[in-house]
């Protein structure tokens, strides 16, 4: 018996050291993991989580006194935007309010916007940038549609004194809407990014201008302050598989159309539902609805995106970088917050992740890169679209770092570099 | 050496015996499945070609888009209400579970009598729940009614 123990004793150690081997290497991973908040970054870049559990956080900015105003899809107790303050890598809630729920909040000229999914508020500011009345917002623009699908007004100020609100299209394609194929009758008044003045109370569509139109949904918008010019997102279209299947695969409907980035002007019109952009292709395609086949071109009448990105990843967060703190290459380039897909299935689903796209005299210049990726978690979660974070928001504190709000579980990083 | 054969030879009838008994007993099995089995797998097609896309595999739908078909009271409830979102799509601001969700859910009017019944059969019987099925002679009347 003890002679076959010592024979076996070489076997035990292996299995041992197999054993140990095996629990030591996810705990190595968690530990790196743990170091950036569970994000990958590129060298010399870290992450924290400064809040958690806030709830469904959308977008946010941050003052430069270190207050971090984040508005709730849902309002929690009858309060949506939560001002939490900073104190290096934690915060603190120092107060909320706002019984309204949404996406929308920006700071312009000594006022806070912020959107509900109809209305459009304004707060005035004291010089730190503090709320004097929080109960008493004053209200800007109302009445917009609100039809539960793509229902954030996001929003963007310029420095004319305009506010720029997006209102979706309450459908993938317009098909419920137009099964004669004789025009899309909800252009009017949805599916577009709309201006308004940004300090007169009360205004109405009528009080407005149809800035840019053909735009399905946009989440993600910034205005562009070296080229005096609005920005925006568009989330592509769904289904064109399920829809036309003689015309697309499977795996060409989880990579199309394109998630376009779009440099607006007065009166421009990007095409939806009539249009589709291919970025394997590079091309504006006329969509299946209106005579289409996957090879068709669209009218070039439309307006062609300056940056593509992939199927489904869903933008909703754009962010010109103007900081000192990352390098150089950041200056003036865009952060793009990706939500993450659920229209790729039965494909791997895909996103969630921030890409970070190279500009260049106020124009995309270069291949688009992940910046920030690993919100989902594992592999299986994000290929089955369970993803643990879901990045949304974006902004830059005063120092120059960034900042990603997740609205699944109510993260806020902080990402910063250092040499 | 034939007394060694002996035993083998026991033990082989044996083995192949179980085995057929276990193939008897799984054959059953399939029979027992609540629902007909053919029904069940021609609803499946219809759900991997048209309800996957929202709905996910695994019933589990997407957070604050889709709802999941899990144990909601739609799926396992009242069957004429469940045939009527198929076919006439749904997009009423409503609750499910708790949760709301912003997607529309298009008319599937296209699908025939039997397809909206295999699917719904397969829906009322996959992803844990465990309600009766639908058949197509129940879609023909409701589909009537919406015409009506
Ligand atoms: C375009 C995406 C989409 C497709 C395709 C789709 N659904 Fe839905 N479905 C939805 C949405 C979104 C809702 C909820 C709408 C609402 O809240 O008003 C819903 C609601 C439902 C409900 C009721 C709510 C619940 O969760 O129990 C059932 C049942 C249902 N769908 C079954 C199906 C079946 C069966 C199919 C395939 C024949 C299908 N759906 C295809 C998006 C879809």
């Amino acid at each position: 018996m003890k002679k076959l123990f010592i024979l076996l004793l070489p076997v035990f150690a292996l299995i041992g050291l197999i054993v140990f081997n095996a629990c030591k290497n996810p705990d190595r991973t968690n530990t790196t993991d743990a170091a950036n908040a569970g994000l990958t970054l590129p060298a010399g870049f870290s992450a924290v989580a400064v809040a958690d559990n806030l709830g469904q956080a959308r977008h946010l900015v941050v003052t430069p006194q270190g207050d971090i105003y984040v508005h709730l899809a849902n309002s929690k107790k009858g309060r949506s935007i939560l001002v939490l303050h900073l104190d290096g890598d934690k915060t603190t809630l120092k107060t909320s309010f706002a019984d309204y729920g949404g996406t929308g909040i920006a700071i312009k000229n000594g006022y806070l916007y912020a959107s509900s999914n109809s209305d459009v508020y304004r707060y005035k500011l004291n010089d730190k940038n503090e709320v004097i009345n929080p109960g008493q917002p004053e209200r800007i623009v109302t009445g917009l549609i609100n039809r539960r699908m793509h229902e954030p007004k996001a929003i963007a100020l310029d420095n004319d004194g305009n506010i720029y609100v997006n209102i979706g299209a309450y459908s993938n394609i317009c098909s419920d809407f137009d099964p004669n194929k004789t025009g899309c009758p909800i252009l009017d008044s949805a599916a577009g990014i709309w201006q308004f003045r940004a300090d007169k109370p009360n205004q109405h569509y009528s009080d407005g201008i149809r800035y840019a139109g053909g735009l399905r949904n946009v989440v993600g918008l910034d205005w562009n302050q070296q080229d005096n010019q609005l920005f925006v997102m568009q989330h592509g279209r769904d289904m064109l598989h399920d829809l036309f299947p003689k015309y697309y695969t499977i795996k060409q409907s989880a990579d199309l159309p394109a998630e376009c980035m779009f440099a607006l002007k007065k009166g421009d019109n990007a095409g939806w539902p009539y249009v589709y952009y291919d970025w394997i292709k590079h091309k504006n395609m006329l969509g299946p609805e209106y005579g289409g086949d996957g090879v068709k071109a669209a009218d070039p009448k439309f307006l062609n995106p300056v940056a593509a990105y992939p199927g489904h990843f869903a933008p909703d967060g754009l962010l010109f970088y103007t900081g000192n703190q990352f390098p150089e290459k950041y200056k003036n380039g865009a952060f793009i917050a990706f939500h993450g897909s659920w229209n790729r299935a039965p494909e791997p689903q895909d996103g969630y992740c921030v890409v970070f796209q190279p500009f260049k005299n106020g124009k995309p210049d270069g291949q688009w890169e992940k910046f920030a990726d690993g919100f989902a978690g594992t592999a299986e979660q994000k290929a089955s679209g369970r993803a643990v974070h879901r990045p949304c928001g974006l902004a830059q504190g005063p120092d120059g770092s960034l900042y990603v709000t997740d609205d699944n579980k109510g993260t806020i990083y902080k990402i910063t570099y250092s040499k | 050496m034939k007394l060694r054969k002996g035993p083998l030879l026991l033990l082989l009838t044996l083995f192949i015996a179980t085995g057929i008994y276990a193939q008897v007993k799984q054959v059953k099995k399939t029979v027992h499945y609540p629902g007909s089995a053919a029904a069940m797998a021609r609803g499946k097609i219809v759900y991997t070609n048209i309800c996957l896309a929202c709905h996910m595999a695994d019933g589990g739908g997407v957070q604050n888009m889709n709802p999941p078909l899990i144990s909601t009271s739609y799926v396992s409830g009242n069957k004429p209400a469940l045939i009527k979102i198929v076919l006439n799509g749904f997009k009423d601001d409503v609750e499910i579970n708790g949760q709301k969700y912003s997607n529309n859910m298009l008319p599937h009017s296209d699908l025939s009598d039997q397809q909206v019944a295999d699917v719904l059969t397969y829906v009322r019987k996959s992803f844990g729940n465990k309600a009766s099925a639908v058949t197509a002679f129940e879609v023909k009347k409701v589909r009537a009614l919406i015409k009506n």
